[in-house]
């Protein structure tokens, strides 16, 4: 359906894209998830023809439209921030696609005005926002002003809708309804879709597949359960889910970075030593309700290290003050990577203490 | 909350009384006391001398040019001005910032050296001089040096209402609108035209007040023909000089009407301005 090779792109001297090479299938719905900066926005720019690549080749149905320009590429776009024409009616914006199209045409086109209207009408009231038409988009709420640009977009039957940061500008109770919506729709209509988000929670949440991009590379690309229980380097591991990054040596579990989920962490009894084998000392600082379950935060006694731990359901919650031994129930393993945002806040662990209880 | 904070910077009574007196006297000795002085001075002799001095052949001769020299440079200016605000803030280039400085490049300079600038250009002596007396094309002296010197004076009033405007809105309804279908012209037509309109029609006044009333630039590059290339504050000066005092605060009232009915119109539009930015602003929640 779309594909995109070895897409390059600069700003000034600063490189966005450095080769990105992603195939959508037809009727896919696709996150494009990363942290700000990570050139998500570019890739979605540059699929609309927004934007232009440097180097490389974007395809639609096979056809190579590098070179065309947005009008031409049969694409609808919602912006982040709506971008709704503040001077015109709700149903006049739903209808401005149409309209511009049939006066470029001198009205040759089978859409007369009343076609347009009622064409109008109809995605209104597919967004669920019948009879707000007469209204200016100053009078509607965030996420009817988003409804009403999702439904500007689908007017003009675009082969592929693209979606940048559709949430991002709405508050949480909005954006779940929001995104409820867009799936329904999506499983309605079977458009192939792309949006960007930096929220884990709505790639994951919403996506057939998430591509995870990083400093303008891809990381990974994989279904949400894949990203979530496999990920492929150590910074989509880190940047998916909530993560602990532990010293190996600390756990005889070799050199590299342990990257264990609170969840993941065990609370060992500490009292005798051989429970303090391939353990480590935490000292608990705060802890919190979340949902069911009880967080607790402590640091590393031997580095000072923040560490998010959950604990168990029917156990005693360490109170703040409380020393405890916790050892990783399940980890996934990485060569130790100093870019980590983790990694450079804190001196290492000393090596492997093993000795000292054996 | 409000009544805390005011009463937090809030100066004595006394201070307040005093700045606010000073302000008041100001405006009235610098601002509304010439203003009066000048529709007296008009019709001191009553409203007969008033009526002849504004329509002899001179006055009603300067009052067709300055309709004239606006009528072209205006409308001209608020083409430029658009074009302008429109480049520098929905694209980027090389030499954006130089051209945003050039600009205001008119407000910089004194009137009398913009003149002297298209002397130096067109005149006999200047630098095209000999070519245009070759091909019998006047400038300088002539209604063209006229129109040139106004446009020059008068540019950056639409450009510098529409820049900031047109900054802060951005481009993304423009992007909508071609990710949609609409050509360059269906998209500055539709879209970004309304959202300006205010904004550029404030801009034009001022633009035309100035163009109006323009005084240094074109003295220096009109020649003070009677009848042939005197605006109306030229031919104000002229009067004056000729001790015609009525007559010079005659036409001088023209101009000081103008003015008036320019303040008025502002203020309404401000007002029209306002009113739809805080109702866009107020709609904004989330």
């Amino acid at each position: 359906m779309i594909n995109l090779t070895n897409i390059t792109k600069r700003f000034g001297q600063y490189p966005a894209l450095h080769g990105i090479d992603l195939s959508i299938r037809p009727g896919e719905f696709i996150a494009l998830l990363g942290p700000s900066g990570s050139g998500k926005t570019t890739v979605l720019r540059i699929m609309a023809g927004l934007e232009f690549q440097d180097s490389g080749e974007v395809r639609l149905d096979g056809v190579d439209v590098s070179s065309l320009k947005v009008a031409d590429r049969g694409v609808g776009f919602v912006f982040q921030h709506y971008a709704l024409f503040r001077h015109m009616s709700v149903a006049d914006n739903v209808a401005f696609g149409l309209t511009v199209r049939r006066n470029k045409s001198r009205g040759k086109t089978r859409n007369s005005r009343r076609d347009i209207r009622a064409r109008a009408d109809e995605l209104l009231r597919l967004v669920q926002l019948d009879g707000m038409g007469r209204r200016y988009p100053a009078q509607l709420s965030g996420g009817q002003r988003q409804r009403v640009a999702l439904a500007r977009a689908l007017a003009v039957e675009p082969k592929l809708l693209l979606l940048d940061e559709p949430f991002g500008a709405l508050d949480a109770q909005v954006r779940k309804d929001l995104r409820r919506a867009l799936r329904d729709l999506h499983q309605q209509m079977g458009l192939t879709s792309v949006f960007v988000t930096h929220d884990q929670e709505e790639a994951l949440e919403l996506a057939d597949r998430v591509v995870v991009m990083n400093a303008g590379r891809i990381e990974q690309i994989g279904t949400p359960d894949e990203i979530y229980a496999a990920p492929a380097t150590p910074f989509v591991s880190h940047f998916v889910g909530e993560t602990n990054l532990l010293p190996g040596s600390l756990f005889g579990r070799g050199h590299g970075d342990l990257h264990v989920r609170p969840n993941e962490i065990a609370i060992v009894a500490g009292d005798a030593p051989d429970d303090r084998q391939d353990s480590a000392e935490v000292q608990i600082v705060n802890r919190f309700r979340k949902g069911p379950l009880w967080r607790i935060e402590g640091r590393l006694a031997c580095s000072d290290r923040l560490i998010e731990i959950d604990s168990a359901p029917g156990h005693v919650v360490p109170a703040p003050g409380d020393s405890i031994w916790i050892r990783p129930k399940t980890a996934r393993t990485f060569p130790a990577s100093p870019d980590l945002p983790a990694n450079s806040l804190n001196l290492p662990c000393p090596v492997s203490r093993q000795g000292e209880h054996a | 909350m409000n009544a805390q904070i005011a009463g937090a910077t809030a100066e004595g009574v006394f201070t307040r009384a005093f700045l606010i007196a000073l302000a008041l006297l100001f405006l009235a000795v610098f601002l509304a006391l010439p203003l009066v002085v000048v529709f007296a001075a008009a019709l001191k002799a009553g409203l007969g001398p008033f009526r002849e001095a504004i329509s002899t052949p001179d006055a009603v001769s300067a009052i067709k040019l300055t309709l004239l020299v606006a009528g072209i440079s205006v409308p001209l200016n608020m083409v430029f001005g658009v074009t302008a605000s429109w480049a520098i803030t929905k694209f980027s280039f090389p030499g954006k910032s130089l051209l945003t400085t050039l600009i205001d490049l008119p407000f910089s300079v004194s009137p009398v050296v913009s003149g002297l600038i298209f002397v130096l250009l067109f005149g006999a002596q200047g630098l095209l001089g000999p070519w245009l007396a070759a091909h019998d094309v006047k400038i300088i002296f002539a209604v063209p040096g006229i129109v040139l010197a106004t446009m020059f004076i008068t540019f950056p009033f639409v450009a510098r209402e529409l820049i900031p405007l047109m900054a802060e809105q951005g481009k993304d309804e423009e992007e909508a609108a071609i990710s949609l279908g609409a050509n360059g012209w269906q998209t500055f037509w539709h879209v970004t035209l309304p959202n300006i309109r205010w904004g550029l029609l404030y801009g034009v006044l001022l633009c035309n007040a100035r163009a109006m009333g323009e005084f240094g630039a074109v003295s220096v590059v009109s020649g003070h023909i009677r009848g042939e290339t005197n605006t109306l504050p030229l031919h104000v000066e002229i009067l004056y000089n000729e001790y015609d005092y009525v007559g010079a605060f005659a036409v001088a009232s023209l101009l000081a009407g103008l003015a008036l009915v320019t303040l008025v119109a502002k203020t309404l539009l401000e007002w029209r301005f306002d009113l739809n930015s805080s109702h866009v602003t107020r709609g904004a929640k989330p």
